[in-house]
């Protein structure tokens, strides 16, 4: 037994080779051993930039929840936020390494993550703001958490047997998150005055990121098969939102969606303000010191 | 004798699970297959959640342990579908568990066609406290110290308890 538990950490305490998951550390292959080879017929780019449209999400809305990390109300919250947020990275880290794979370039995880610059990102505004408050991240948590399900849920039919898995796997964590954000929004929302008026507040700051979600972009039109039609999400995705808005006492907000520049959003790598400061804190490490290795 | 494959499985089959050290990977079900080949055995494991930290150290230590055991050619090959259920947690595992004070999971819901339902209450579930074995259980948080893990108390002893959401 105490021979064995030993054995569990060998690889975190064996110092000659060293594999732990940071910046520097070659921990960079979330796709290790998997068939990554892209099928005849398939554009290996769009791909590849319809795996980063999804691991962008994934990866810019995971950091914004890692910040809520010591600043969560319960310590409760705190973990559900953190295994939420993790969810969403294992997520990111398949999809920007099938990526790599998919456009031929081999880059791994960490090229994508931390030397791409803000127009090169390719995940909707939604998941850049920073949160004013816990309303505001269970509000975001909500919208995010029931469209990626509904998406995720229409991927698993997706051709591209990666792809496939991946959404197959991400259903199963997309409902607890769904969940656990709806659940705080009914709990607010129904709660007292003081809160109800902050949530429906933190709904409506929100709700003019939600039209961008279901906007075809050329990407998925061009992987007929493998990428699923967001627009055709839209029924299920609002009638799941309906749904907890009328439990929680919420109005339903009647809001103009946020603007676009020249018609071009987060998918065409036009973003918010938010997300330069975000990445200054994301890439500041890996840029500081791009070849750091320990 | 035992064939070189079988040797090479119990090996693998043996390896704990960084997190839940009492359990080995293959009471948690996530050890696939082994398979030896002209002196390359190869290993396929599946992860339990998208980032699940551990696949790595998983990975490393059945390499090593194979190794320590004389087959120096070792590939661990990732299978991401179908996914990982609670459901392929054996029997043994779930005994394991619930020794160590933490209950083992429910069976996994059955995905029926249509929009995946949404559960806007506090799940209830009929988990018996693994220290007393009452019934009057109640989950105190959706997430624990881990993903797979959600965190109860006992009602009637009033102890906390870990949880293994069923997925």
């Amino acid at each position: 037994m105490i021979e064995d538990e030993f054995g569990a950490y060998h690889a975190l305490t064996e110092s000659e080779d060293d594999h732990r998951w940071a910046f520097g550390t070659g921990f960079t292959d979330a796709l290790e051993g998997v068939d990554t080879g892209v099928a005849e017929g398939i554009d290996g780019d769009a791909l590849a930039a319809y795996c980063l449209m999804l691991g962008d999400d994934a990866l810019i809305y995971s950091h914004r929840l890692q910040q809520w990390i010591t600043r969560a109300p319960e310590l409760e919250e705190e973990t559900a936020l953190g295994n939420i947020a993790l969810d969403l990275l294992g997520q990111a880290r398949m999809l920007l390494a099938r990526a790599g794979r998919a456009d031929g370039t081999g880059r791994d995880e960490d090229r994508f993550a931390f030397f791409r610059d803000e127009h090169e990102f390719r995940n909707v505004r939604l998941v850049e703001r920073l949160d004013q408050d816990f309303a505001e991240l269970v509000a975001r948590l909500l919208i995010f958490s029931a469209f990626r399900l509904a998406l995720f849920d229409g991927l698993r039919a997706s051709t591209d047997p990666v792809l496939s898995a991946i959404a197959e796997k991400g259903v199963k964590e997309l409902t607890y998150h769904r969940d656990y954000a709806a659940s705080w929004v009914v709990r607010l929302g129904d709660g007292t005055e003081l809160s109800h008026r902050r949530m429906q507040a933190a709904i409506e700051v929100n709700w003019p990121l939600l039209d961008e979600l279901f906007t075809p972009h050329a990407v998925e039109a061009a992987l007929a098969g493998v990428a699923v039609e967001v627009g055709t999400l839209r029924a299920e995705v609002e009638a799941v939102l309906d749904t907890v808005l009328a439990t929680a006492s919420l109005d339903r907000p009647d809001l103009a969606p946020m603007a676009k520049l020249r018609g071009l959003a987060g998918r065409d790598g036009v973003h918010t303000e938010a997300l330069g400061m975000l990445l200054a804190e994301l890439q500041s490490v890996a840029r500081a010191h791009p070849d750091a290795t320990w | 004798m035992v064939s070189t494959v079988t040797a090479a499985r119990d090996i693998a089959a043996q390896v704990p699970d960084p997190e839940l050290p009492i359990l080995t990977l293959a009471d948690l079900g996530i050890l696939r297959d082994v398979r030896e080949e002209a002196g390359t055995v190869t290993v396929t494991i599946t992860p339990t959640y998208s980032g699940c930290p551990a696949m790595r150290e998983m990975s490393h230590d059945l390499r090593h342990r194979l190794q320590q055991a004389g087959y120096p050619e070792v590939i661990v090959r990732t299978e991401l579908s179908p996914p990982w259920s609670s459901d392929w947690i054996t029997e043994a595992g779930r005994r394991k568990l619930a020794a160590a004070g933490i209950a083992p999971p429910n069976p996994a819901h059955r995905r029926v066609a249509g929009p995946i339902p949404l559960t806007l209450t506090v799940r209830s579930r009929t988990i018996a406290c693994p220290q007393c074995g009452s019934l009057r259980t109640a989950e105190t948080a959706a997430f624990s110290g881990t993903a797979c893990k959600a965190l109860y108390r006992c009602v009637e002893c009033r102890e906390p308890f870990e949880y293994v959401k069923e997925i």
